[in-house]
């Protein structure tokens, strides 16, 4: 991955100025090489990592293996396409291994997951079975402690 | 009642005590320090290294090991300095496996200096040459480097200081606390100075996988200079394992059989289960290493703008992990700015003069910190020097 990409992936929020002085190019090479990217299509968003608890959030989020029977001349992509129209769901991933497809759902309440998995994505055709798994508690996303931030164990010892 | 004054070691008594322990514990008993003080990487030791530390332990029993340390870690330390410096070095003759790079000095120096000679020191440096220095009876002599010269030791600088009595020449580049380097055409000059004279040089290489845009040279690698090179380097930093405590030296075989004697009367031999891990440490890791040269690369680059932007003018160092900057626009010295920039903003920087009187008008900036924990900083001292008058473009 290019040095920018992996700037922005672990602070979207850096400046260009910022980003210019740690890459060693100037403000304008950089707004012109995000602006490439966005266009392109290489980056597709930039969001935020939250603490939903501090956040006072009270949405819940499941995950969700999916096992579907493929359709012919487009395999799992019709299906996969049809789950993602769902406001409800978050992500959706092709899977190697035990199970096809891997979803994240969000929603306001245990319940509210629940009946989603039941109505819509079990009575799909071609779901053969699901699994629902609640998450109870996320330690780290994307690479960032969510509770706590690592602690420094060194000290200025003399010398050195 | 005991007079220690006269029980203890005149020579230690009148080693100088370090004048930033003071400044040291200062910031240590302070809330919420931005520190960008420690010498040390902030990164973990690669996995591959930790797991195999844990393998050891669980399969080994931990006895000594041979003297000069094992012999397939001598092998491995042998093959990497071949690829990085491309010197051969004999893994039984000329390799000695030490505790921490700090060891492999400190055999150097007692191993080679008798009491009376002169051991050139460039500075600003690491602080322990000296101190070392006089335990064997010898006389450090310091060789300021300048800022104008990127911190670079020049061969005029060199040549004013040689006398009939210099014995050794310490040359610790990439250095700390400048982040300086020199390059193979730096080092031909001085080894053009010293390629007639029975002068011989501990080179301190223990930041030589981290440099920037050049690859390292030692001076090893010149001709007629490994014969009387030491090449101090160690795990430490380049695999991020300071706690390991491990290091070598790669020497000519008679000076290697000298030094293996100080160190087996004084260690015996270096931490088998580092030992263990080191060798992971150099058949695996070297993407590690390079992952970790990056980051460091992008956060040095941050620094250097952002503190030439505001007015701490300092040159784009090449190596280690230090940047340098003046201070000398605020008027203060090293020591006060340090002093009221911990005070007033809880930022901890070193004075440049704990690294020698050279380092006066500078301070010692670690970027071994996340991007996140030296943004703050900057914003700190950006407030910093506006309220005491730094000068801005």
């Amino acid at each position: 991955m290019n040095d920018l990409l992996h700037l922005l992936k672990t602070n979207a929020r850096l400046t260009n100025a910022q980003l210019a002085d740690m890459l060693g190019k100037t403000e304008q090479e950089i707004a012109d090489e995000i602006h490439t990217l966005e266009t392109k299509g290489v980056i597709r968003g930039y969001t935020a990592i939250i603490n939903e608890e501090l956040a006072k959030s009270t949405e819940v989020e499941a995950l969700i293996e999916l096992r579907v029977t493929p359709k012919r001349d487009c395999g799992f992509d019709d299906i996969a396409k049809t789950i993602m129209m769902y406001d409800e769901v978050e992500t959706v991933s092709l899977m190697s291994g035990m199970y096809d497809l891997a979803l994240t759902v969000k929603g306001e309440s245990l319940k509210e997951v629940a009946m989603f998995v039941s109505q819509r994505l079990s009575a799909m055709e071609g779901v053969l079975a699901t699994a629902t798994h609640f998450v109870l508690k996320r330690y780290k996303e994307k690479g960032i402690l969510i509770e706590e931030d690592e602690k420094d164990e060194r000290s200025m010892i003399f010398p050195c | 009642m005991l007079n220690y004054e006269t029980i203890l070691s005149r020579v230690v008594q009148e080693m100088k005590p370090s004048g930033i322990r003071r400044f040291f514990d200062l910031a240590a008993a302070m809330d919420d320090v931005i520190s960008l003080g420690v010498g040390e990487p902030d990164f973990s030791t690669p996995w591959s290294i930790r797991k195999e530390a844990i393998d050891v332990l669980e399969r080994r029993k931990i006895v000594y090991t041979a003297n000069a340390g094992l012999a397939q870690l001598r092998e491995e330390v042998a093959n990497y300095q071949e690829k990085k410096i491309h010197v051969k070095y004999d893994p039984e003759h000329e390799i000695v496996i030490t505790v921490g790079g700090s060891e492999a000095i400190d055999i150097s120096i007692r191993g080679l200096v008798n009491p009376g000679d002169e051991v050139l020191i460039v500075e600003p440096s690491f602080v322990c040459y000296a101190p070392i220095v006089q335990m064997a009876g010898g006389v450090p002599v310091p060789i300021a480097t300048k800022q104008e010269n990127h911190f670079k030791l020049t061969a005029q600088e060199l040549k004013e200081k040689i006398t009939e009595k210099t014995k050794l020449l310490v040359l610790p580049f990439p250095n700390n606390p400048t982040g300086a380097i020199m390059t193979r055409e730096d080092l031909e000059q001085i080894a053009e100075v010293l390629r007639d004279t029975q002068i011989m040089i501990l080179s301190d290489e223990i930041y030589s996988a981290m440099t920037y845009g050049k690859k390292h040279c030692s001076i090893a690698e010149l001709d007629g200079m490994k014969e009387r090179t030491v090449v101090v380097d160690g795990f430490s930093k380049a695999f991020a394992m300071t706690g390991w405590r491990l290091g070598y030296l790669c020497a000519p075989a008679p000076v290697a059989k000298q030094l293996v004697k100080i160190h087996q009367y004084i260690i015996m031999s270096s931490p088998t289960v580092s030992q263990y891990a080191a060798i992971t440490a150099l058949k695996e890791c070297e993407h590690d290493v390079e992952r970790m040269v990056k980051e460091y690369n992008i956060r040095r680059r941050y620094l250097v703008e952002a503190f030439n932007r505001i007015g701490m003018t300092c040159f784009s160092p090449e190596g280690a992990f230090y940047v340098f900057p003046s201070i000398q626009n605020t008027g203060m010295s090293s020591e006060d700015f340090c002093e009221k920039l911990l005070a007033e903003e809880r930022v901890a920087v070193v004075p440049g003069n704990a690294f020698g009187e050279s380092g006066e008008g500078f301070v010692r900036v670690s970027y071994a910190y996340s991007l996140r924990h030296l943004m703050e900083a900057v914003t700190r001292i950006t407030r910093f020097l506006e309220k005491h008058g730094g000068k801005h473009e």
